[in-house]
């Protein structure tokens, strides 16, 4: 049987406030292939960005471990990049000086000068950011600026890409616009990607699995969903599939029947 | 007086000039035209202080031009002092030179003095912004510090340094730094998560971290601390001089007040004022070059 690429391993993480102690996680197992598209749904405060945090390292976990081909998440680090879901770009620099900053600091040993100005460029050209290279954060539209993350992101090559609620805060045009980005960009690199969400469709459409998680305290997965529609799919074409209609009354029975269930029996 | 007076009267009459100077230019060519939304701009910014400056010399003029006013007038300190005033530059010898070369003076010692508060004062704050230990430890200490009044330095300083120049810069140190420790402090204390993250996630090193991400995320406080602090050390120079002596606009104080020169120090409260007022616009200046991206967003 093939190893797996990220394992997830019964991992619980609670937090301390005072005396006080709440169990955010409880339990939590998972594991993802290379090349794989997965994302996690559930509904708010269920503990969808500590899971993703402490895989990213973010967050230490409180008991359980999380193996990233053998060996132990326990810090932050490029190999599993950040799509924060507010951008996080930093105002003071230009849109290439953020990629750069993360090239820089990636590559500073691997390439030369040119080398990392053109693996910059190119990361910003795979996101349709290239015309705006010198302008700042702050001068363009939120669509824009959560592109320049997501070129932040894959230019550090990570093993993991992490994706918080990438398009959370953006209208809907927008945000389907950047979703058939993200599958072009996936289609073309095979990376693999952890995607948080409460968007049921943008689930559906972007992923390989979906992981559902019950709601906190102590959420643990509770059901996840293959979806077996092939690459690369069409928004409209999607809407009348019938793998698809399933897919999605799969994931919006679970967050408004079985959570419900969960719920009351807590 | 009688100029003064006159110009007073006018003054109402020339407060609608901005609307009246749009009428007439109108129909002129459209350089002037062109120029007229600056025009306004200079009227509105610059007639009001003026006017205001006006009356209150009228006061001023009316309050001590009198027998047995125990300041001069404005009409006096012209008359008396117009040597400082026209000739900020003349030097004849020793300690009879121009109010401008004196200012020069002082501006070295609050250059120095402000500078090396500024370099302590950001370095501290950004330790007792990042560290809880520092900040627990040394936040209490620095509250008290900060309310020595800048007096209360000197004897200390003069008896450490046994000198009267560095004593002076030491003043203006130890004066200035509060500020810029405090405010640096808050202005790293309010990094936002996010940038935290992002260079936990890039694995960026101490100092990577303070130069990409501290000082520029905290610039816009750091500019406040040493706006402040540059006001402060202005403030505390004049003190310092009038006991130390030497060749600065504080000494020239005192030592008009010794030989009863009050026009003088009229005079010179003038240039006091107008230079730490063009201290402030400078740093002010600086703070908005330097932190146009952080502020913007």
């Amino acid at each position: 049987m093939q190893r797996p690429y990220l394992k997830i391993d019964h991992v619980c993480r609670s937090f301390a406030r005072g005396s006080t102690s709440t169990e955010v996680l409880k339990d939590v197992c998972l594991t993802i292939n290379k090349g794989e598209y997965v994302s996690i749904i559930g509904h708010s405060g269920c503990g969808k960005s500590t899971l993703l945090n402490m895989v990213a390292g973010l967050l230490p976990v409180s008991s359980g471990a999380i193996l990233l081909e053998d060996h132990e998440v326990n810090a932050p680090g490029p190999d599993r990049a950040v799509v924060f879901q507010n951008h996080s770009l930093l105002p003071w620099l230009t849109v290439y000086d953020n990629v750069r900053l993360a090239v820089d600091k990636v590559f500073s040993s691997t390439r030369n000068k040119a080398e990392r100005h053109d693996w910059t460029m190119h990361n910003l050209e795979l996101v349709q950011m290239g015309h705006a290279k010198d302008r700042r954060p702050s001068e363009i539209s939120g669509g824009m600026k959560q592109r320049v993350g997501i070129a932040r992101a894959l230019c550090m090559e990570p093993k993991v890409l992490l994706l918080d609620e990438p398009f959370g805060a953006l209208d809907a045009l927008t945000r389907a616009h950047l979703q058939d980005s993200v599958m072009a960009i996936h289609a073309a690199l095979g990376n693999t990607v952890i995607m948080i969400t409460h968007d049921v469709d943008e689930a559906v459409l972007l992923s390989d699995r979906i992981v559902m998680l019950t709601n906190g305290p102590s959420a643990h997965v509770g059901e996840i969903l293959d979806v077996d529609l092939p690459r690369p799919r069409k928004r409209l074409e999607l809407v009348a599939n019938n793998q698809y209609i399933r897919a999605r009354e799969g994931v919006l029975k679970f967050l408004y029947e079985r959570t419900h269930f969960v719920d009351s029996a807590a | 007086m009688s100029v003064t007076a006159i110009k007073k009267k006018l003054a109402p009459q020339a407060a609608p000039a901005p609307p009246a100077l749009v009428r007439m230019a109108a129909p002129r060519t459209s350089i002037v035209q062109r120029g007229m939304p600056y025009m306004r701009g200079f009227a509105i910014n610059v007639i009001p202080p003026v006017i205001t400056l006006l009356a209150l010399l009228l006061i001023w003029q009316l309050l001590c031009d009198r027998p047995g006013a125990t300041l001069p007038a404005p009409t006096i300190v012209w008359n008396e002092a117009k040597d400082l005033i026209l000739e900020p530059f003349f030097n004849l010898g020793s300690q009879d030179v121009g109010l401008g070369w004196r200012v020069l003076v002082s501006l070295e010692r609050v250059l120095i003095g402000f500078g090396l508060a500024a370099i302590v004062g950001v370095l501290v704050g950004c330790l007792i912004g990042q560290s809880v230990w520092a900040m627990r430890g040394l936040d209490p200490i620095f509250q008290v510090l900060r309310t020595v009044p800048p007096l209360a330095w000197l004897p200390i300083s003069l008896a450490a340094f046994r000198d009267s120049s560095p004593s002076a810069i030491f003043v203006i140190f130890i004066t200035s730094i509060w500020p810029i420790i405090i405010n640096t402090a808050v202005g790293i204390r309010n990094i936002p998560m996010d940038y935290r993250n992002v260079a936990a996630v890039l694995r960026l090193n101490a100092f990577e971290f303070f130069a990409r991400i501290m000082i520029p995320s905290a610039a816009p406080y750091i500019f406040t601390g040493l706006r402040i602090g540059i006001g402060l050390a202005w403030l505390a120079i004049v003190a310092a001089e009038m006991l130390t002596g030497g060749v600065g606009i504080g000494f020239f104080i005192w030592d008009a007040w010794n030989s009863s020169r009050l026009p003088d120090i009229v005079v010179a409260l003038f240039y006091i004022g107008f230079v730490g007022f063009i201290l402030d616009k400078i740093v002010g200046a600086l703070g908005n070059l330097a932190t146009r991206g952080t502020a913007a967003s």
